[in-house]
């Protein structure tokens, strides 16, 4: 029996939701809506008796006090349109999950398998609206129509006393457990499109490698003795798809790349990541010898450096664009909810202590028309917050640090970078936690969540631009309680020794995760008809590479899987034994007792030919800006203020929980009122402990327009800047890259790819020359390099971006300062060069230009200055820090000045300047390693002495009114303007 | 002989603020602190007996799918303790019989509500008659609000505190009474604890975002009759060490944070009742 509660709000309740979906109605939309009621909907299948029926409506369904429910009737009535919106077959529904779960404990027996219960919500609207404006509003707003359903119901045919039927979004497939075998002794062509019909994103080349290696005699006499053949069998193929793919295999990163600079100079670069990426760390894990504090980089799912003697850290940051551009919501949250099975599944596993989040967007207010299957900025903005909301907190992680980067190209791809840092003992039961090591016979156990065909061919899709075919099944909502029960009970099996090795199951599934694991042990045998499924139906090859979230892959100890086994049980947590991991060299899989894929581990991880690319650089001419410098300074600096890139993001950042756990130090909101923007984020892991830790971000993609070079260079001198300012140091600090790139791949598609990729060597130059100065190695990173939209004749590549985020140690979390000014009478510093710099800057970008003049960072000169300024800061002479960044000096000041709740008057021509004759360039230069500082006058000497060696100057001085005054640099007044106006232009644009 | 106080941090399911909670009974002088996940609870290898204040802490106990805490409310009333015939509702009813402290912060105050174990008129922990709903702004915010104190309520955890400033970091904080009469004897009993307030700690607020949710009557968290059960949705945990402090960069602070003053009365109490 199918049988549906509507669940809605008694009369005088407010309905949040309801008001909440009214008021974007009208402002994204532009539909004019008198009134919109939400219901909450809740099909039930299966068998209940109608008194059973009753007492679970009106017990954990709705909520006696505020709520009324009706059964196998509507609640709805004078409306002019009802909406309900649902979920289609097999798509992850939480609360339909929990609402089955308390049922079966209601009605006191376990009804798991017996009832099913799927949600949904109706939208109960009324005002002057035609059928195209209900349609708009259903398809435009309320419902993705890749993971939802949704019907529509006019108001003037309704007939109440026949309610609605109900619609069951059951799983069925039928069971075909069959697996398919493939020839391919066949055409180029033919591989083509074998490739492209199974989003495999092999090329034909790659293709050929296979079937050789499958013709060859000796491994033909293997595959025979398990009964396979010169064919490859789907399950075969697609794990070579995901090993082998660019998500999973930096195919680009690893490749040999003739590289051409603006001289014509050539020379041969024999992988970026080894030769720039790794290399930088390596030699600076050289040169700090018996001090190394690195302790894992590279090898494993997150980078892993020393806290102290008896602590770890672990870092990971992640992107999860192309998801997150088909469904925000679902994509952002398996964005972040992934990456925290990143530094989870970090040698012996990590508990999870922050997580960061950066986010690249076209405006929230593009209004031009939007190209095929895309979504609009706004809905993409504000599915990808909430996805991100629901995935950190409910997971309990802080997010303590991020910002949103705006430009108008990734109207083709978002791009969404979710980090997350955790902290392990340095030994658990006497052995070391960074490292990973299987013993052959170890079983394979996967534990958490199951597995359906959610995820199928993430790897594979997000190695590819977004295209018309782009896979829905790519799609997936994540399930934090299921992480989270899984991870309180995996911390406990680990700290007592119930396993090996783990690890997470991401991108490519089990076919990762144990294809992976197996290279410690040396192979690997499992069945996947032991893998529990969320519905029955799945192929061999489907299960094998499903991307479902919420999964740990690991190695037990035979001796231990029982014990490990029965807390899984106790703690409401599925654990599976698949099969062993062994050394007999080949990825062996079954499906009851038939193999079904069976590889040499050599082929599967090293078969891979390496990619020959070429790059050539001739770096672009913009335009020189030809524009006066403007007569009203203070109105140039509001518009600068309520730049997208510049403004103030509050509104996101309070809707994430940035204060669990405890430890909170330095909030990403601070000053006398809580609303100024904090530079980077100061945690303390340990509650006992005042040791702390620094999270902060670089990224500067406005520069790749000028030199791709510099704008690495910017990156990391953002982070490492940001880091400083708030009181950490060069010490120890570690970072992570994370390249976006456009298709660098020269073809018919990109025929710009030498340049392309010459941006890429570029950039990754620049990461070796600074990560090395700094000495901040990186320890982990990502690239995910197909960030373009083609449909039809409209192709939208991304400008290159890095992320740099870093991670450093803090001795004393209450040395740390903020970025407000803290009192009148204080004296203003500016720290650090200003240069005619506004190449890629955002004062030419609100005046229509680019120019060339991009800002170079000096390196040397900086981390003088830096190490100077961290001194300064510990010895507590510094009572406010802030970099200069987006919008340079003038912006630095206005937010120090209203942050503070104080005015600051401030002279341009005691700045330290170079080559500058504007006012208005030097307000806004965006040359690098600067800061504006504050400090009490009685610290000026032994501030000064400290500083000494590098270029600082006294500016100004706090004022104690509420004005910002700047002179400028021929004696005048150039801006007067009152410090609360100032933030509230700069508070406005994004406080929706 | 002094008693020694045993206090226990319950977890598991979707909580999330364990870790704090536990240090903050640690910093306050329980002798012992046990985080105990609910599983334990459920296969009877720990028991509420054994313990003399039990601690619900923040989280989003099963996604707060069916509203916040309600699903595992639901689960608290329903499940029974392996091998004992025994719900593990019962314990916490001979728990609160036998004058034992609760406190319940955010998602457990949300428990705690949907329990009925608040307001819990005339000693009747079952019924329901408030709730906790979508905040008025429909969204989840965290932020620092000011609370003013009921000096008159009977709530153990408060006594002596005149004022607290602590953060909240919730979606569905408001509360909502199911009649009049309900707020009557909420305000009649003194079990109204903690209001949002303006700056001073004085004046209940009504405004957002002062008042960060819409709560009626600027309520931010109530106890029982006896002022023994408390729940509130503010987080004391998270102002323990004056680093908590949004602005104490800025301001001179004492060493610990006014939210430890809660816990330390609630172990002061115990110790003291002996």
């Amino acid at each position: 029996m199918v049988y549906r509660i509507e669940v809605g709000f008694k009369d005088g309740i407010k309905d949040v939701l309801g008001e909440k979906t009214g008021k974007k109605i009208i402002e994204q939309l532009g539909i004019d809506v008198e009134k919109v009621r939400t219901v909450e909907v809740y099909t039930i299948d299966g068998n209940i008796a109608e008194e059973d029926l009753r007492k679970i409506a009106a017990g954990p369904l709705s909520d006696p006090v505020m709520q009324r429910y009706a059964i196998n009737r509507s609640l709805a009535d004078d409306f002019t349109w009802l909406i309900e919106v649902g979920f289609k077959p097999g798509v992850t529904d939480n609360v339909g999950k929990t609402a089955s779960e308390a049922i079966g404990l209601f009605l006191g027996n376990n009804l798991k398998g017996g009832v099913s219960v799927y949600t949904s919500r109706q939208y109960v609207i009324r005002g002057k609206i035609s059928k195209e404006d209900a349609e708009q509003i259903a398809s435009g707003l309320l419902a993705n129509e890749l993971i939802q359903h949704y019907m529509i119901i006019d108001g003037r045919e309704w007939n109440p006393s026949e309610g609605i039927q109900p619609y069951v979004p059951r799983v069925i497939i039928e069971d075909d457990a069959k697996t398919e075998t493939i020839n391919l002794n066949v055409s180029d062509e033919k591989l083509q499109e074998i490739s492209n019909d199974r989003v495999l994103a092999l090329t034909v080349e790659e293709m050929k490698v296979i079937r050789d290696y499958l013709t060859d005699e000796s491994v033909l006499n293997e595959r025979v003795k398990v009964n396979l053949d010169e064919k490859i069998t789907d399950v075969e193929l697609e794990a070579l798809a995901q090993t082998w793919s660019e998500h999973c295999k930096h195919k680009i990163f690893n490749s040999i790349i003739n590289y051409e600079n603006e001289k014509g100079e050539k020379t041969v670069v024999d992988s970026l990541f080894n030769s720039y990426i790794k290399a930088s760390t390596r030699e600076i894990r050289e040169s700090l010898g018996t001090d190394d504090w690195c302790l894992s980089v590279f090898v494993d799912n997150a980078g892993i450096i020393k806290f102290n003697n008896d602590y770890n850290l672990v870092f990971k940051v992640e992107t999860h664009n192309s998801p997150s551009a088909l469904d925000p919501y679902g994509g952002a949250l398996t964005g972040i909810v992934g990456v925290n099975r990143d530094p989870f599944g970090t040698g012996k596993g990590s508990k999870l202590i922050f997580n960061t989040d950066v986010f690249c967007f076209a405006s929230p207010f593009y209004s031009k028309p939007l190209p095929k299957r895309i979504l609009h900025p706004r809905r993409i903005y504000e599915g990808v917050r909430e996805g991100v909301e629901h995935g950190g907190n409910k997971s309990g992680i802080p997010t303590v640090n991020g910002c949103i980067v705006f430009d108008e190209r990734y109207l083709g791809k978002p791009l969404v970078y979710c980090g997350t840092g955790g902290i392990m003992p340095a030994r658990i039961l006497g052995e070391f936690t960074h490292t990973k090591e299987i013993i052959p016979g170890d079983a394979i156990i996967m534990t958490g969540g199951r597995i359906g065909k959610d995820g199928i061919h993430g790897a594979t899709f997000s190695s590819e631009e977004l295209h018309e075919g782009s896979p829905v099944t790519a799609v997936q909502i994540g399930d934090p309680i299921t992480q989270k029960k899984m991870t309180d009970f995996l911390l406990i099996a680990r700290d007592r020794g119930l396993y090996r090795t783990i690890t997470d199951n991401g991108a490519g599934g089990l076919s990762s995760s144990i294809g992976e694991m197996a290279t410690l042990s040396g192979g690997c045998e499992f069945d996947l008809s032991k893998a529990p499924l969320k519905y029955a139906g799945l192929k061999p090859w489907e299960i094998l590479i499903s991307e479902a979230q919420e999964r740990m892959s690991l190695a037990v100890d035979p001796e231990k899987v029982g014990e490990f086994l029965s807390l899984a049980g106790k703690m409401d947590v599925e654990a599976t034994v698949l099969g062993t991991f062994t050394d007999s060299g080949k990825f062996h899989v079954l499906y009851g007792d038939r193999t079904v894929a069976c590889l040499d581990m050599d082929f599967l991880h090293e078969g891979l030919p390496r990619m020959r690319l070429n790059a050539k650089w001739i770096p672009p001419r913009h335009e020189e800006p030809d524009f006066p410098e403007p007569e009203d300074m203070g109105l140039a600096l509001k518009e600068m203020l309520s730049r997208l890139n510049i403004c103030s993001k509050e509104s996101v950042v309070r809707q994430y929980d940035h204060e669990v756990q405890g430890g909170s130090v330095i909030k990403p909101l601070v000053g006398a009122t809580n609303d100024g923007p904090s530079d980077a984020a100061v945690i303390r892991p340990i509650l006992e402990s005042f040791e702390g830790v620094v999270i902060a971000n670089g990224i500067c993609p406005r520069y790749s327009d000028i030199d791709t070079y510099h704008m690495a260079a910017c990156a990391v001198d953002e982070a490492v800047r940001n880091t400083v300012a708030v009181g950490g140091s060069l010490e120890r600090m570690a970072g992570i890259d994370n390249f976006c790139w456009c298709d660098p791949v020269e073809s018919e598609k990109t025929p710009d790819g030498q340049y392309k990729l010459a941006q890429l060597v570029r950039a990754n130059q620049a990461l070796y020359d600074y990560t090395k100065i700094y000495g901040v190695p990186c320890i982990s990173g990502k690239d995910s390099m197909k960030n373009d939209y083609i449909i039809g004749d409209t192709k939208i590549s991304i400008p290159p971006t890095l992320l740099f985020s870093t991670m450093g140690k803090m001795e004393d979390v209450r040395k740390a300062v903020t970025m407000d000014a803290k009192k009148a009478g204080d004296m203003v510093y500016v720290l650090g060069e200003t240069y005619n710099e506004l190449g890629g800057s955002e004062w030419f970008a609100l005046n229509g230009y680019i120019g060339n003049n991009v800002p170079k960072v000096h390196a040397l000169k900086a981390k003088k200055l830096y190490d100077a300024l961290s001194k300064a800061i510990k010895k507590g002479l510094v009572a406010s820090c802030h970099d200069c960044s987006d919008g340079g000096l003038g912006i630095a000041l206005a937010e120090t000045a209203f942050s503070g709740g104080f005015g600051i008057t401030a002279d341009l021509s005691l700045v330290p300047a170079k080559g500058i004759e504007r006012n208005d360039y030097l307000l806004f230069s965006e040359s690098q390693s600067r800061f504006v500082v504050t400090i009490s006058p009685k610290s000026k000497d032994e501030f000064e002495e400290i500083m000494e060696g590098s270029i600082i100057r006294k500016v100004g001085s706090v004022t104690p009114g509420d004005t910002f005054t700047i002179i400028g640099i021929h004696g005048n007044i150039i801006v007067e303007e009152n410090i609360d106006e100032l933030k509230r232009v700069w508070q406005k644009p994004l406080n929706f | 002989m002094i008693k020694k106080v045993k206090s226990i941090v319950i977890t598991g399911n979707g909580t999330n603020c364990e870790m704090e909670m536990a240090h903050a009974c640690r910093l306050a002088g329980s002798d012992e602190v046990d985080i105990v996940h609910i599983s334990e609870l459920l296969y009877g290898e720990k028991r509420l007996d054994a313990y003399h204040f039990l601690n619900l802490p923040g989280g989003f106990l099963d996604g707060d799918d069916l509203g916040g805490a309600k699903a595992a409310a639901n689960r608290i009333i329903h499940a029974k303790v392996r091998n004992s015939g025994e719900k593990l509702h019962e314990q916490l009813v001979r728990f609160i019989n036998a004058g034992k402290l609760i406190l319940g912060v955010c998602n457990g105050f949300q428990l705690m509500v949907k329990l009925g174990l608040l307001p819990a008129f005339a000693g009747d922990y079952t019924t329901r008659n408030i709730t906790l709903t979508f905040n008025d702004s429909g969204k989840f915010e965290d932020r620092w609000v000011h609370l003013k104190v009921n000096s008159n309520s009977p709530c153990v955890f408060t006594k002596g505190i005149n004022g607290m400033y602590l953060p909240v970091r919730h979606g569905e904080g408001k509360i909502v009474l199911e009649s009049e009469s309900v707020l009557e004897k909420l305000q009649k009993n003194n079990q109204i604890v903690v209001q949002y307030s303006r700056e001073d700690c004085k004046e209940a607020v009504m405004d957002y975002p002062q008042n960060p949710n819409g709560s009626v009557d600027a309520i931010a968290g109530i106890c029982n009759e006896t002022g023994r059960i408390f729940g509130l949705m503010p987080h004391p945990e998270a102002y323990l060490h004056y680093t908590n402090h949004p602005r104490w960069t800025r301001e001179s602070l004492p060493e610990d944070g006014v939210g430890l003053f809660i816990f330390k009365n609630a172990i002061n109490f115990i110790r003291e009742e002996g």
